[in-house]
């Protein structure tokens, strides 16, 4: 009897427990994902890996979010213990938190996101918060933000807040809004026709108390934008315009200067062929939500750099570019053809070829004082007003910080192989974007070939041999990679880098490497061990410098 | 015992209950951009009925590409045989948007394309990097994710189309 009540009231219990969570997490769904990176650090003084106290880096995100109807919210738990390499050591002033959270609600056009928040106003020029984890770039705004479309086809965004500055927030407030209107989708006449044009405006103010300071320091500092966009049949438009009032920061050595941006980009595609020009002009247009700030932190805006974004590995983390905020004017044209198959050159299975030419210089300016010398009298003098220098939007310097001209060829054989060969050319003003003291640009040449065979149903190899050519920095380089892949679970990679050329015969070592991964779904888990050379890594904009290291690597990254 | 039993059978039921809501995960409502730059919002993919693969990608991903370009080629075919459609999503932002449309049509995409220049969407999907790819069954409920690829990959994705075309579940 008594085991019989006892039963009951389990169930009664279990039932009751029951209907209320399912009143409860009716409808609620919990997804999320998990990054950790572990990495141990031996000593390895040829190569010049830094000593590591800790033998051992570790960094672990993991982002959940759970939605119910109009409701989300989500957070993500960061862990350094310690941060690894590269990244900055004040993540680990905390060893575990919750910097990221949030609530949005969504409801009838009206977006309201209390927390944190991502956003982009056009093309970034004046306010973009971004994260690229892999650097530890994040600029997150916390506070609050309401997006809403009164009408189809216009758009309004207002938000206000902090932005992030590792395990703090910034002193300063940002305030932004931003409009666009659909042409096309606003009025009805338009809502057919093949010319979409589309106009934005966005206006941003960071408010940062002056403090004690000597010299006057504006707490108010507005900016505001422009574009357009247009398309018709396969043209395409982009413009925007910013300007930024006076704003004197540690990037601009406290000048009084306005900041201006102008990004114009022209594309025209149709099958088998894509062109895209476009053409990036910028002055003093740092912006921060702090005055102090620097390398990359607590950025408002975003200015990519006007370069290809390269993948392999001698032609990305070597030399790349990286945008020069306080004034650089650049081009770029990217084309992309594919040659018809069963022609000569197109080859049974079709040849693609890509080719993309940049070239940044410095605008022509005439320095008006010593920036270093902010209250002499010969500032005064020459400069009242603190301009710092004066030089046009359009003008071109002579100095040369970069030029890329490459060119990439694919082609596929058979049915099983396809091979890809590409030649790059880069000048390379490693003082400017590196701040050494050379005095010359890097002129390297890279040429790399890369082959996938596919030797049986779910079995094939892929191999890359590159070679970097430089009289300057560190010289020759040379590069092999050979990974067998068994679909779908497994990849083995063997690889090794070789910096021969280097005129210090000492210095002239390899770096091999082994990787074994295992992929299950959306599970991946890779194992590696051996050398990483030091290099520059990028994602978009920002790129971190990353030490040498050697040991052993360990990766898992999944979502549910 | 029986009583250990029986509270474990209930709650195998209760917790069976529990995940069963949560297999039928629907694709996350964010606007992100068509290739024109317009907005379009994701809570409007669709495909009558039929499966759905969406695939996150960028212009400078070389595995992506090989996995999206291989693809191209059999497309015509899983089409015709599925009524399948891959939305791949480009998470490329503004340093390199103005390539995605020149890079789409170069290579004779016929995907449906959109761009995702803040990470809105990879966000609200869970992505952690590219290449990633999800399968959608006929009634929107998100089925089977895959993170990276490789030459093969294609062949059990295909298989998992076949199934879902088919009315069969793919666990």
């Amino acid at each position: 009897m008594l085991r019989k009540i006892n039963v009951l009231a389990a169930v009664l219990v279990l039932s009751a427990l029951n209907g209320f969570s399912q009143e409860l997490l009716d409808g609620i769904q919990i997804h999320g994902n998990i990054d950790i990176y572990g990495q141990t650090y031996n000593k390895d003084s040829i190569i010049g890996a830094p000593v590591v106290p800790e033998k051992a880096g570790l960094n672990a995100f993991t982002n959940l979010i759970a939605t119910k109807g109009a409701f989300t919210a989500g957070v993500r738990f960061e862990s350094y213990m310690p941060p690894i390499q590269g990244f900055d050591n004040r993540y680990g002033n905390q060893k575990v938190g919750i910097p990221y959270r949030f609530v949005n609600f969504v409801k009838e056009g009206l977006d309201i996101t209390v927390g944190n928040f991502y956003e982009q106003f056009g093309t970034g020029m004046i306010l973009r918060a971004y994260e690229a984890p892999s650097l530890g770039y994040d600029n997150v705004f916390d506070g609050l933000r309401v997006k809403y479309s009164p009408f189809r086809g216009v758009y309004l965004k207002a938000l206000a807040g902090n932005q992030r500055y590792y395990w703090n927030k910034s002193d300063g407030i940002v305030r932004a809004f931003d409009g666009e209107v659909q042409l096309n989708e606003l009025i009805k006449k338009f809502n057919e026709s093949k010319l979409r044009v589309a106009l934005g405006g966005s206006f941003v103010s960071k408010f940062q108390s002056a403090g004690i300071s000597s010299i006057t320091l504006p707490e108010n500092v507005a900016s505001w934008a422009s574009r357009v966009q247009m398309n018709y049949k396969g043209f395409g438009f982009t413009g925007e315009y910013a300007y930024k009032i006076n704003d004197p920061s540690s990037d601009n050595n406290f000048i009084y200067r306005p900041g201006q941006g102008l990004f114009l980009s022209g594309t025209y595609s149709t099958k088998g062929f894509g062109i895209n020009v476009s053409a990036k002009t910028i002055d003093n247009m740092a912006f921060r939500s702090d005055r102090q700030a620097t390398i990359n932190d607590l950025f408002i805006n975003y200015l990519p750099a006007l370069t290809r974004q390269h993948t392999y590995n001698l032609s990305s983390t070597l030399y790349p570019y990286a945008t020069q905020p306080n004034g650089e004017i650049g081009l770029q044209a990217d084309i992309i053809y594919k040659v018809k198959k069963g022609t000569k050159i197109g080859g049974q299975y079709g040849t693609t070829i890509q080719v993309n030419l940049s070239a940044i210089q410095g605008h022509d300016t005439t320095r008006l004082s010593n920036p270093n010398e902010l209250l002499t009298q010969e500032y005064l003098t020459n400069d009242p007003t603190r301009q710092g220098y004066k030089t046009s939007l359009f003008s071109v310097g002579d100095e040369i910080f970069y030029r890329d001209y490459n060119i990439e060829i694919t082609r596929k054989i058979n049915k099983s192989i396809k091979l890809k060969g590409s030649y790059i050319h880069q000048n390379y003003n490693i003082d400017l974007v590196q701040g050494t003291a050379t005095g010359s640009n890097v002129i390297a040449d890279i040429a790399v070939m890369e082959g996938t065979f596919k030797l049986a149903k779910k079995h094939s190899i892929r191999a890359e041999a590159q070679h970097l050519w430089t009289a300057q920095d560190q010289g020759n380089w040379a590069f092999a990679l050979l990974e067998y892949g068994y679909s779908p679970h497994w990849i083995v990679s063997l690889l090794n880098q070789y910096n021969y050329g280097n005129s210090n015969k000492a210095l002239r070592v390899n770096y091999p490497t082994a990787q074994v991964t295992y992929i299950k779904n959306a599970n991946r888990i890779s194992i590696g061990y051996g050398r990483q050379r030091a290099g520059i890594f990028c994602v978009g904009g920002v790129c971190r410098n990353v030490p040498a290291a050697n040991g052993l690597t360990v990766a898992i990254t999944s979502s549910f | 015992m029986k009583s250990v039993l029986s509270v474990f059978i209930l709650s195998t039921i209760i917790s069976t209950s529990v995940i069963a809501q949560e297999s039928g995960r629907k694709i996350p409502a964010v606007d992100v951009k068509k290739l024109d730059q317009t907005t379009f919002n994701t809570g409007d993919i669709s495909n009558d009925g039929k499966p759905i693969i969406i695939n996150f990608w960028a212009t400078w991903c070389s595995p992506c590409k090989r996995e999206l370009n291989t693809i191209a080629e059999v497309y015509e075919e899983w089409q015709e045989e599925t009524g399948v459609k891959i939305v791949a999503i480009s998470i490329d932002d503004a340093r390199n948007v103005p390539k995605v449309e020149p890079y789409v049509n170069g290579q004779a995409w016929e995907y449906e394309v959109y761009i995702d220049p803040n990470s809105d969407f990879k966000r609200a999907m869970n992505v952690n990097n590219v290449p990633h790819t999800f399968l959608v069954d006929g009634n929107g409920n998100i089925v089977w994710q895959h993170n990276s690829y490789q030459p093969g990959d294609e062949d059990e994705l295909y298989e998992l189309v076949q199934k879902l075309a088919a009315g069969e579940s793919i666990d």
